[in-house]
């Protein structure tokens, strides 16, 4: 047990997650006090004492599933070995029968048709039956999933074959019409919805088991070690924006709010605390009254500092969109430590969108506009970043002044154009300062079309930002 | 020490008795905290019952609550302890002929001119008691240095007296909506418990036993709908708190089953920002 668990805070660490000394030995207490057979208690005592930011329970939670799978009671590599499960699928096998699908087979779920097997998920996902879902989950993988020992595949590919053969898409839309006939007519427009909801939820949990049952057979055939570093994933904070799958920009966005929070609280005090102005000699000298005129408490001016006034210019083409989307997100969520924010994207051709960001205070409905109404295509839709400058500048380079802070955003992968980075150089004389932030790692920088060097020169400096981490600590010197 | 409790399940049971309706895991980390003596450190959303759970379990071992809010510019004299300096100069005066200065120093330094505030008040108690140190992240990071010693040794070093060391071990929660990021030193001390919005389940049952008059079928229903609405991509996504508010609205309105309609001309009673209310609204509408 002591080695599975020091594995597995190798493993954490591993995954980026910071376990301190005490806390490995604080686990090692926990688990002592917890009855080793209650999975769930068990994986409590060592979230609790192991992971201190919830945006880490994921990767926790993975490590966890690596390490500990084949732990507990519903631990099983072949299909149906505990009692409820089995007693609920012979039930159900019998039902099936009795209406006369059923071929008669004894040979407990390996006989059954898939159009059996189909049918029966279906009744389970009607009734939301736990353990008759886990075992069908158990069954499907075995069948479909082609899985064989010692094969170097990932958990994906038998996860799409398994999913593949059963349709789930199909299977809500079959839920849905059971539904209706069951109530014998037509469902209102909310009432549809929370049946929706409730089916998709309860398919969510069906793939999970399916995922779950994959896993463990995964890490019986490998070993959880070589498993875990199949899995590992990058901490929400530390994904690339130019990379992120889907899955990992839905994290991302959620990560996003918290982080705002934090981030305009913190400046908030910042704005309040930081700078201690010139001494205030007559408040002092007022408050010294109450010390029998000994200027005990000395008094500030507290400056309000300018709040800067933000232009941000965005490319928004394809692999730097994500990025220009999370930027502005992060901009905007703050956007009352600033004066003003004006926001303008681009391709080839270049758009200004601050009315969106106007019309509404929801930033995403905002960023769905841009995606889908801004005007930002000139001739062919590849980034051209010295056309849209140049635009710009024509446009609304005298509206600059000396408390502009301008962020240029982009790869500055130029497809060949001319740079026109004279505009750039002209921004920066009317402007307070001006910062290009780069979403590529900085080894890229300057090769095949990326012409961020000359654009860089001209600017008050130049800033990865990957991911989410370095995105947040620009702002935050920024603001 | 006495376990205060057998198992988790006799956390969740006896939450339960006191209308706190716990998950596994916040059963676990509150069994988990007594074995191992170590404060709770709770974060999640606004409103999902982080300082109700400290309060509940408070009641649940009929133990003293003593809680200590946490706000800007909190600092030792009003965490801590401070020195009664009017009572001190009281006495200084009184003895101004007599005693030599050295028996007045001992004296006012006594533990009868101490006026003791939550955290040395909840360590010197003599009957049992849970510290709720509530909204931590609303205080300096500095300032949290002031609860390290306390949230380790469960004492106090006061200088001029000495060193004060806890009778009993309270249970301490701290709770935080997270606004800021904590010290690792105040992470480290505690076992870490995120609450989040409630599964389906458990939010029916939270309105079920904290509106009364409310019928199965509408807490059902009620829980289902703000599932729904927590899947809408919004400012701020309704809390526990909201959900019950809600409920206890529906029930005044006399409601026993909600239609599209009823529910989008109470949703300012669950959201609070208009967009919020306008975007909620276009996805419930039944045109
Ligand atoms: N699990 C729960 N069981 C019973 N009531 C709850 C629960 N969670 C939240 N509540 C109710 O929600 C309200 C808000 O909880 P509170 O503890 O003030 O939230 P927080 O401190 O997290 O902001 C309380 O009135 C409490 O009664
Ligand atoms: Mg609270």
């Amino acid at each position: 047990m002591l080695d599975l668990l020091s594995g597995f805070i190798i493993e954490l660490r591993n995954a980026g997650l910071p376990v301190s000394l005490t806390e490995n030995l604080d686990a090692m207490h926990a688990i002592s006090h917890i009855p080793l057979e209650d999975r769930e208690a068990f994986k409590y005592a060592l979230a609790a004492t192991l992971v201190k930011n919830n945006a880490h329970w994921r990767s926790f939670e993975t490590v966890f599933e690596v390490y500990f799978s084949l732990r507990g009671p519903e631990y099983s590599i072949s299909d149906g070995d505990r009692e409820g499960s089995i007693d609920d699928l012979l039930k159900q096998m019998q039902e099936a029968q009795m209406k006369g699908e059923g071929n008669g087979g004894a040979g407990g779920m390996d006989s059954l048709t898939p159009e059996e097997l189909m049918n029966i998920l279906m009744n389970a996902l009607m009734n939301g039956d736990q353990a008759l879902m886990r075992a069908l989950a158990r069954q499907a993988v075995q069948r479909f999933a082609g899985m064989e020992p010692g094969r170097p595949v990932g958990g994906t590919y038998y996860l799409y074959r398994t999913l593949r053969n059963l349709d789930l898409d199909g299977m809500l839309d079959k839920l849905m019409e059971a539904s209706k006939k069951e109530v014998g007519g037509d469902l209102t427009k909310l009432e549809e919805r929370l049946e929706k909801d409730e089916y998709n939820d309860r398919i969510e949990k069906f793939k999970q088991e399916v995922e779950a049952e994959i896993r463990r057979r995964l890490v019986a055939d490998r070993g959880a070690e070589a498993m875990a570093k199949t899995l590992r994933k990058p901490l929400p904070e530390d994904v690339e924006f130019m990379h992120a799958s889907r899955d990992e920009m839905q994290n991302l966005k959620k990560s996003l709010q918290p982080l705002t929070r934090k981030l305009a609280a913190r400046l908030a005090r910042k704005r309040r605390h930081g700078r201690k102005g010139p001494l205030d000699f007559r408040s002092t000298v007022r408050h010294s009254l109450a010390y029998g005129g000994v200027p005990a408490e000395p008094k500030f001016k507290y400056p309000r500092p300018a709040k800067p006034e933000l232009i941000v210019i965005a490319d928004i083409s394809g692999s730097v969109a994500a990025f220009a989307r999370f930027t502005l997100m992060l901009v905007y969520a703050i956007s009352n430590q600033f004066s003003k924010v004006r926001a303008f994207v681009f391709i080839d051709g270049i758009d200004e969108v601050t009315e969106y960001f106007k019309k509404t205070e929801d930033i995403s409905e905002a960023i769905h506009r841009i995606n889908t109404e801004a005007d930002v295509i000139w001739v062919d839709g590849h980034s051209d970043y010295g056309h849209a400058f140049e635009v710009f500048w024509d446009k609304y380079g005298k509206e600059i002044n000396p408390k502009s802070t301008v962020l240029l955003l982009g790869d500055a992968r130029n497809n060949y154009h001319a740079s026109q980075a004279w505009v750039i150089k002209e921004i920066r004389q009317k402007a307070r300062h001006v910062y290009w932030l780069n979403p590529e790692p900085r080894s890229y920088w300057n090769t095949g079309d990326s012409i961020v060097g000359e654009y860089g020169t001209h600017t008050d400096g130049v800033y990865e930002c990957r991911n989410l981490r370095q995105l947040e600590a620009f702002v935050e010197k920024l603001a | 020490m006495d376990n205060r409790f057998e198992s988790v399940q006799s956390v969740r049971d006896g939450l339960k008795a006191v209308n706190y309706l716990a998950d596994d895991g916040i059963a676990g980390v509150v069994f988990l905290a007594d074995r191992l003596g170590k404060p709770i450190l709770v974060e999640g959303p606004a409103g999902t019952g982080k300082t109700q759970l400290a309060k509940s379990v408070a009641e649940m071992i009929g133990a003293k609550l003593i809680r200590l809010q946490c706000y800007e510019g909190l600092d030792e004299s009003k965490a801590l302890y401070e020195w009664n300096y009017k009572k001190q100069l009281l006495r200084i005066q009184a003895d101004r002929n007599s005693d030599a200065w050295n028996d007045i120093h001992d004296d006012i330094f006594g533990s009868e001119f101490l006026l003791t505030r939550p955290l040395l008040e909840a360590i010197t108690s003599k009957e049992p008691v849970v510290l709720l140190i509530d909204e931590v992240d609303r205080v300096e990071v500095e300032t949290e240095a002031l609860l390290l010693e306390i949230l380790s040794e469960y004492q106090v070093s006061i200088p001029e007296l000495g060193t004060i060391t806890a009778t009993q071990i309270p249970l301490v929660f701290l709770t935080s909506n997270n606004t800021r990021e904590l010290s690792e030193a105040l992470k480290r001390r505690c076992l870490f418990l995120h609450v989040d919005y409630p599964q389906l389940e458990r939010e029916k049952e939270i309105v079920l036993t904290k509106v009364p008059g409310v019928t199965e079928m509408l807490a059902d229903q009620i829980a289902r709908i703000v599932r729904s609405i927590r899947q809408i991509d919004l400012k701020k996504a309704p809390s526990v708190s909201e959900t019950i508010d809600w409920a206890r609205t529906l029930v005044l309105l006399g409601i026993s089953t909600i239609n599209a309609e009823q529910a989008k001309e109470t949703l300012h009673v669950l959201l609070k920002y208009q967009s919020d209310i306008a975007k909620a609204a276009k996805e419930l509408s039944d045109d």
